[in-house]
């Protein structure tokens, strides 16, 4: 494939890529990085200015701040990524098993997903961590519950486009296995399409995930998270509205290198949109339009 | 087209009851007792098995599954969800207020919200490509990356306290509604605009278009031609916003202190208050599907061919 190639072009894809990389890097070796420890508590330093010692100051129990964005990225983005990939994974199981088979298969998981898709995902998560209990476990798991159905859908249209195209008739013709077939003729094709809505919703997941730790039903005290610094700086509003700024900035940076990144992926990955010099623009799904938080 | 409203509400049945076993079942698979949460809220210091027992024949909880689904969904169906494990208020009490504050603020968000997306999409599409365009898509890429509870934050900072214009939380006066529904409008509108844009600019390219730019017909006429065609794909997706921001204006109202279903279920969830979850859940879902159906039906209206898909 030749979407490296592509996506160079695209220099705001390629500079989101550095900073997706460069934060998920930051993130696993954030024990490495960190100049001090994030629960460090140290009540001399109350809300000190940056300084050479501390980059970014400190926070309302002198605690460092640049240590505990590196450290929030475990929770708000690494996370999140890792849920991505288990509810794509999911949904890709059942999307091809449903896309390809037909039949009574695919009736079943589709109106699976509709019963889930019925329900607003964000109050489903809400229903969720109500009755599982507050944790940043839990929200996961229950994004995994929510999302797969929506990526086993787009997943299951992807596939049938294909399904019945004349090669892949050929190829089960030729006695070619069914596995085989998926893997070397159905896989290669619908990549394109998964990576696109894949990294389509990092973005929103990032925010609402760290929304949900935001509310106090995520990570708990004194693990650092973003949304959560977010939360324990609203406190000081009044008096110190500046300590809002570095996990705001975080967050921001963070999400619109995702949102770019997907952009030039589809572009980098639609020959027909590369040829035209269209701006992608995307017509979400009601379901991914869903939710802001 | 009378045929299609029934044929359309019929289909939302099955996906009701369905919705409500999903919910009964979901709560019933939590690992905590609810007559533990009881006794709990009711400070009871030495929670025994005898008691435990007791609480949970007062609760119903000792008859079978199918038993207390089939009372539950009676009561529900005749608005009554039971008490508040915590106040022992009835749920109805609780969250028929909350409801009512909440609709009004997503009514008056969502009015909002169409105004801004149709016309800032309208204005795109017609001068695509050119400065306004470019700068009103990267100021709503910036604006929809920022999370709606910083941004809340950043505006109360700047209007309510330094400024000192409007007021911080609760739910008083017209005022109160700027800042939140400015939020909400900002979250949402940055993501709908783009939708009326893309449907005005794939219409504009359609043969009609050219026709009527062919046979003379004023730009303004042409317009509004593109405008009702590209409206249906805008509708549904303001239908299905609707129940969308019901449910989401949780951090909004938290951040305000609005009276609302947000504010409400948050506390809920923290204090495992179960019947009020339960309830919640089912009224936003509720709304979810009959949002969705009212959404089906005006695209069936504007759309004759539609109404034959059912």
């Amino acid at each position: 494939m030749n979407v490296w190639k592509n996506s160079a072009m695209d220099k705001m894809g390629q500079l989101s890529l550095i900073v997706v990389v460069g934060v998920i890097i930051a993130g696993l070796s954030a024990p490495v990085l960190v100049p001090h420890d994030p629960l460090a508590v140290q009540m001399s330093l109350r809300y000190a200015e940056p300084s050479w010692e501390y980059l970014l100051g400190n926070d309302q129990l002198g605690r460092c701040i640049l240590s505990r964005l590196l450290y929030g990225i475990r929770p708000s983005v690494l996370a999140v990524l890792l849920v991505l990939l288990l509810s794509v994974l999911i949904g890709a199981i059942l999307g091809f098993l449903a896309g390809y088979f037909r039949g009574k298969t695919d009736t079943w998981i589709m109106r699976i997903c509709d019963v889930v898709l019925s329900f607003p995902g964000y109050v489903m998560t809400l229903a969720m961590v109500g009755i599982l209990g507050v944790g940043l476990e839990n929200i996961l798991i229950a994004f995994v519950l929510t999302k797969w159905a929506w990526f086993a859908r787009v997943i299951r249209t992807s596939v049938l486009q294909y399904t019945e195209m004349d090669y892949i008739r050929f190829a089960r013709t030729t006695g070619m296995g069914h596995g085989a077939i998926i893997r070397r003729h159905l896989i290669p094709v619908t990549f394109a399409d998964i990576a696109v809505t894949a990294s389509s919703s990092v973005g929103s997941m990032i925010l609402q995930i760290s929304g949900f730790s935001f509310l106090g039903l995520g990570i708990q005290a004194p693990q650092a998270e973003w949304g959560m610094m977010l939360n324990e700086a609203r406190e000081v509003m009044f008096t110190r509205p500046e300590m809002m700024l570095p996990p705001a900035i975080a967050i921001v940076i963070v999400v619109s290198a995702f949102h770019f990144l997907a952009d030039s992926l589809q572009v980098a990955l639609d020959p027909r949109l590369r040829q035209s010099g269209l701006q992608p623009d995307r017509l979400p799904d009601q379901q991914e339009v869903a939710v802001r938080l | 087209m009378g045929m299609y409203i029934i044929r359309r509400m019929l289909l939302a049945v099955p996906l009701l009851w369905a919705i409500s076993l999903l919910n009964f079942i979901l709560i019933n698979l939590s690992p905590m007792d609810p007559a533990v949460v009881v006794l709990q809220a009711q400070g009871v210091p030495s929670i025994t098995d005898e008691l435990i027992e007791r609480t949970q024949q007062q609760l119903g909880l000792d008859q079978p599954f199918l038993v207390r689904y089939l009372n539950w969904m009676l009561d529900c169906l005749q608005l009554d969800f039971g008490n508040s494990y915590i106040t022992g208020q009835s749920v109805w009490a609780l969250i028929g207020p909350a409801f009512l504050n909440t609709l009004r603020l997503t009514l008056v968000s969502a009015v909002s919200i169409i105004a801004v997306s149709v016309l800032l999409g309208v204005l795109c599409a017609l001068q695509v490509g050119r400065v306004l365009d470019k700068s009103v898509r990267t100021l709503a890429f910036i604006l929809t990356a920022i999370p709606s509870y910083g941004l809340a934050a950043l505006l109360v900072w700047y209007f309510s306290v330094r400024l000192d214009l409007l007021p911080t939380s609760g739910m008083d006066s017209y005022r109160s509604y700027i800042l939140p529904v400015l939020i909400i409008t900002i979250s949402y509108a940055g993501l709908y605009f783009r939708n009326v844009r893309s449907s005005m600019l794939s219409n504009m390219n359609k043969d009609y278009a050219l026709y009527g730019r062919a046979s003379g017909l004023p730009e303004r006429v042409i317009t509004m031609h593109i405008l009702r065609n590209s409206l249906q794909v805008a509708i549904s997706i303001f239908c299905m916003a609707i129940p969308i921001i019901l449910g989401s204006t949780v951090v909004v109202e938290n951040v305000f202190a609005w009276p609302g279903l947000g504010s409400l279920s948050i506390r809920a969830i923290l204090s495992r208050d179960f019947p009020v979850i339960q309830a919640y859940v089912l009224i936003l879902a509720i709304s979810f599907v009959i949002f969705n159906a009212i959404s089906d039906m005006i695209n069936a209206a504007m759309n004759p061919k539609l109404r034959n898909g059912l």
